[in-house]
């Protein structure tokens, strides 16, 4: 589904933040990346997603080279492959609920009615529903990042990249958002998690592999945890 | 918000730092490092200098978009002031210092006698008088007697009718005439010229005038040239003269001279006017020339400048005020935390605000400067032809006119500024410091859901409501771009106007051929034009100025005529011709221009009235009217050599030739002044579909056995137009780019407040043409709203100031050349804001869509 093949990336000034990294994710798989600050986890992360490019290497999601794509195709992959969930939910404060879900849909085209009706769908299993003409600022940390994970999903992404996703929540909603993760797994959706959280890696994760420095120095799959 | 446009700068000021990061001294501490004095002082050293600095150095668009409003504004506010305070200069000096004629009055010596106007002098209102001077029309031939021939003129070439006035010296109380060559006329047998008259030859002293339709052919000799600015004759001889210049039958006029206590306006002179023809008899008062029209005529092209480039000016300086308020409150809205950090570190709140000021008066201050500079140069070539009228050195625009215009625009300025900058002064610390990045209004967000329900693609919808999220911003936005609207609007109707103007300035010559039966006339270097061959007695007639050549047979008009009817292809045509009559009330030869046939078709453009339909009607400018005092329905009386017609003005038209002082009539008023009526030109009209070109090979062909010639129309332009028109474009550039470039800055603060909602919608897939849409469309909407507006204020001003401009040249416009907003022309103007808008947000949309999706999700 996803691999990674000998990327480095390098910054200004010679930093490597990622060293000849190489790694496979399959279909399904949720895979937790752990690691200190500056190890390289969010470096990983976006360069996935196509918001950051290797200074060499490869990477392929679903069978699409993502360093070689051009900024449009690189947001039409996004659109099209990718879900993202971040730590400071990045809703967008003007927008209602149902708005801020709606929007990937309606970028990437989707028709107006189907576009709704996979919104609500969303809230509804996310429990948002009474929430659907609010706005972010009067939610509650957890309930904005479920907005958040409904926004990722959408467009029924084949990976969804969750960024620190419980970072910035209280201890009951970081449970909550754990859950749905899991829950997520569980329906098949392939999952890549970036967190310093043991316990959510543990929680919900398949796979849980450590950087250090910018290279694994650590791959644990559930069943040999 | 790490990426918020910096504050008083890009970077906060670190304690005992400057902006650069490098060791600098504590806030505290005198510009050397002194202590003892406030932090930042009152001058701009220190820490406050360093911020000042900061801020006007590394915001390079910021800056540039000030300097620029603020150099367009002053430019055109120097120019629209120094123009209407220098352009009048050189004629106010020089007749003050002439003690000008207020009035000049033109009497019948039939009707009243000299006694009976020496009594006017005493009139209630009338201040000062001289005279009564006796003055007649009579027309000169250049010869060689006297040994001394005609300088640059050949012998016995007939010259324009001068109003010759009989005065025994050049001074007295009222016009005090100034001599500059030669002496004036002791005696009999002796005449001076003036030099600034129109029509008047330029001839050496000595040189020989000898009048030969008169008695005896009186021959005078030039002992003098002198300037009159009261523009009283174009010649003088002692008064024993007089008599021998009169044409047997008629009976010289006079003269009186006047000034008024109260002459200022063209009523003021009016009632004078009045004052002086009820006290003499009836009819008496046959002509009276105000020294406002006088002025004008003198002043007219530059004076025209004034009303468009004022109106200019203040479009210029609103737009300013209105651009650098939202510079200013837009950096200090992105500058909220790093105010807090400044204020942490010790800044007083009357510090910060000197602090903002400074950012906005630094580039104005430029922009003064270079303004003031501007302006003056563009004065140059306007004011240099008051110069040459009166042969002093060019006028410069007055050092008030720039330091008060300076004064203005920096108050403005400093006014536009003064609102946010206090806003930054007030700012609480802990809650800027708090702030992190400019506080989110809140605005907007019904307009937003109902944007996210219209069937348009999102990402525009989400441009198009943004506006609505600081609806104060985007009003002041708007009413720049409105400015910039009216602007164009202004430009160009004003543009179509002159050009039209300009047609119709070329009515002398209309349709496609012209026959010539004297050969085309050299329009750039022919003298003033006189009557041609005949214009003497029919026995010797005379070369006129400007005959091709003198030895020339004339070819028989009617045969010319005859050929271009029998002509396939000939539409119309007329015959026309011009020659120089005197005309009571108007001081100096007038220009006759006489039509044969049917003319209808090439009439002026009407300002009152109707074009002449037969003998006996004439039509005349707007500023004949005014020299000589009449309306349309009064009667003049053309004369030459003792003929005389009366001739009823039917007709107010569109004329600049000769200073709008051209008779317009039937060529039988000629024949009733016994000179000769033969056109020397005949203008063709074609038939539609006729081939231009063969037409004049085959008419060419066909009048060349005649001694006359088919030429294709050509048509002058005028220099003062084209100057206007280049005026024009330049200033409407400069106000376009200015509301664009306040567009730009306005856009690249939204887009760097928006920078990390930016970065989520470039995460969730959203492509970098659709982030240039979005952008463009965040401001697409205000520039077609300013567009609406703006194009309806445009067409008032237009209306106002065309008006303005021809009063200032001493015409009326046509309706005509003021409704030349047709649908063809508004529909593209109103987009004119809309196209502002989209330029100014090109280049800021262009670089949000290149800018990093990682970089944005950083600024938080």
């Amino acid at each position: 589904m996803m691999e990674i093949r000998d990327v480095t990336k390098k910054y200004a000034g010679g930093t490597a933040a990622l060293a000849d990294l190489s790694l496979t994710v399959r279909a399904g798989e949720a895979l937790a990346v752990l690691g200190p600050s500056g190890s390289g986890k969010s470096t990983l992360l976006n360069m996935i997603a196509g918001l950051d490019r290797p200074s060499t290497g490869s990477i392929t999601v679903d069978g699409v080279r993502v360093d070689a794509l051009s900024e449009a195709a690189s947001a039409k992959y996004r659109r099209a492959r990718i879900g993202m969930v971040f730590q400071f939910f990045n809703l967008l404060d003007d927008l209602t609920v149902f708005d801020n879900v709606l929007l990937p849909a309606q970028l990437a085209g989707m028709p107006r009615a189907k576009a709704r009706a996979r919104a609500a769908e969303l809230l509804d299993y996310l429990g948002l529903r009474r929430h659907t003409h609010a706005y972010p600022g009067r939610l509650s940390g957890g309930e904005r990042q479920r907005v958040a994970v409904a926004r990722a999903l959408i467009n029924r992404p084949a990976l969804l990249l969750a960024d620190e996703p419980t970072g910035a929540l209280d201890r009951a909603s970081g449970v909550e958002v754990t859950r749905l993760l899991t829950e997520l797994h569980e329906d098949g959706q392939t999952i890549l998690l970036v967190t310093h959280d043991v316990a959510l890696a543990e929680s919900c994760a398949s796979r849980t592999i450590e950087l250090v420095d910018g290279a694994i120095t650590r791959d644990v799959t559930a069943a040999a945890r | 918000m790490t990426a918020s446009p910096g504050a008083v700068g890009t970077q906060s000021v670190p304690p005992g730092g400057r902006p650069d990061g490098t060791p600098g001294r504590e806030p505290g501490r005198g510009p050397e490092g002194r202590s003892g004095g406030r932090p930042g002082g009152r001058r701009l050293t220190g820490p406050l200098g360093a911020v000042v600095r900061a801020g006007v150095g590394r915001h390079r668009v910021r800056t540039v978009v000030m300097t620029l409003t603020v150099l367009v504004a002053v430019t055109a506010s120097v120019l629209a002031a120094g123009l209407l305070v220098a352009s009048d200069a050189p004629f106010d000096r020089a007749f003050a210092g002439q003690h000008g004629a207020h009035l000049a009055g033109q009497f019948d010596g039939t009707k009243v006698t000299g006694a009976q106007l020496a009594a006017t002098a005493r009139l209630t209102g009338v201040t000062a008088a001289a005279g009564p001077f006796p003055t007649v029309p009579a027309r000169p031939r250049t010869t060689t007697d006297g040994g001394t021939d005609g300088g640059n003129l050949p012998p016995d070439i007939d010259l324009p009718p001068l109003t010759v006035v009989g005065r025994a010296d050049p001074g007295g109380p009222v016009d005090h005439v100034t001599l500059l060559t030669g002496r004036w006329a002791t005696g009999p047998g002796q005449i001076v010229l003036d030099a600034g008259a129109d029509g008047v030859p330029s001839l050496p002293l000595g040189a020989g005038l000898r009048f030969p339709g008169l008695a005896g052919s009186p021959t005078l000799t030039v002992v003098g040239t002198a300037r009159s600015v009261s523009h009283t004759a174009d010649a003088w001889v002692v008064p024993a003269q007089i008599p021998a210049l009169t044409a047997t039958g008629t009976t010289a006029g006079y003269q009186m001279l006047y000034r008024f206590a109260a002459a200022a306006t063209d009523g003021q002179i009016t009632a004078g006017r009045a004052a002086i023809a009820s006290a003499v008899p009836p009819g008496a008062l046959t002509g009276a020339q105000s020294y406002l029209a006088v002025r004008q005529t003198a002043n007219a092209n530059s004076a025209a400048f004034v009303p468009f480039v004022a109106a200019f000016g203040v479009l210029g300086l609103a737009m300013s005020a209105l651009i650098i308020g939202i510079v200013v409150s837009g950096a200090v809205g992105a500058a909220t935390r790093r105010i807090g950090i400044l204020k942490s570190l010790g800044f007083t709140p009357a510090q910060v605000v000197r602090a903002y000021l400074g950012q906005a008066l630094i580039p104005a201050s430029v922009g003064v400067v270079l303004g003031v500079l501007g302006g003056n140069l563009l004065a140059v070539p306007v004011l240099r032809e008051q110069a040459d009228a009166y042969g002093s050195t060019a006028p410069s625009i007055p050092v008030w006119v720039d330091i008060a215009v300076a004064a203005a625009a920096l108050a403005v300025v400093a006014g536009a500024a003064l609102a946010p900058a206090l806003r930054a002064g007030r700012l609480s610390t802990v809650e800027a410091i708090s702030a992190g990045r400019a506080p989110r209004a809140g605005h907007g967000r019904p307009v937003a859901r109902l944007t996210g329900r219209m069937p348009v693609p999102r990402a525009l919808g989400i441009g198009l409501a943004h506006p609505f999220a600081r609806p104060a911003r985007s009003a002041v936005l708007a009413a720049a771009v409105g400015f910039g609207a009216i602007g164009v609007t202004f430009a160009v109707g004003l543009g179509i106007s002159l050009g039209d103007i300009q047609a119709a300035g070329n009515r002398d010559a209309v349709g496609p051929v012209t026959v010539f039966t004297m050969g085309p006339p050299d329009r750039e270097n022919a003298g003033p034009p006189g009557p041609r061959a005949g214009g003497g007695p029919p026995a010797a007639p005379a070369p006129a100025l400007g005959a091709p050549d003198p030895t020339a047979t004339a070819p028989d008009p009617t045969a010319v005529a005859a050929a271009i009817t029998a002509q396939p292809g000939t539409r119309h045509f007329y015959g026309r011709t011009e020659a120089q009559v005197s005309v009571t009330g108007i001081t100096g030869a007038t220009t006759v221009a006489a039509y044969q046939g049917d003319s209808s078709w090439a009439a002026y453009q009407m300002i009152s009235g109707t074009w002449f339909s037969g003998p006996g009607q004439a039509v005349v400018g707007t500023r004949f009217l005014h020299a000589a005092g009449i309306r349309v329905g009064d009667t003049v009386t053309a004369t030459d050599q003792g003929h005389s017609v009366r001739l009823r003005i039917v007709g107010e038209a569109l004329d600049l030739h000769n200073d709008g002082m051209t008779l317009l009539t039937d060529i039988s008023t000629l024949t009733g002044l016994g000179l000769d009526a033969r056109p020397d030109e005949f203008h063709v009209d074609l038939k539609p579909g006729t081939d231009l070109a063969g037409y004049i090979r085959t008419l060419d062909t066909a009048v060349a056995p005649i001694g006359a010639s088919a030429q294709a129309t050509t048509t002058g332009s005028s220099d003062v137009i084209a100057t206007m028109e280049a005026l024009i474009a330049m200033l409407t550039l400069g106000l376009s780019v200015v509301a664009a470039l306040g567009v730009l800055n306005t856009v690249v603060l939204d887009t760097r407040e928006r920078a990390h909602d930016l970065g989520v919608l470039k995460a969730l897939g959203m492509t970098p043409r659709q982030t240039v849409g979005m952008v463009i469309a965040s401001i697409a909407g205000l520039g077609a709203v300013a567009g609406l507006v703006g194009v309806p204020v445009g067409i008032a001003l237009h209306h106002a100031v065309v008006p303005m401009m021809g009063h200032a040249v001493g015409t009326g416009i046509p309706h005509a050349d003021i409704a030349v907003y047709h649908p063809g022309v508004v529909v593209p103007l109103a987009l004119g804001g809309l196209v502002i808008a989209v330029a100014g947000a090109l280049l800021p949309a262009s670089w949000a869509a290149r800018t990093r999706a990682t970089v944005a999700l950083r600024t938080e």
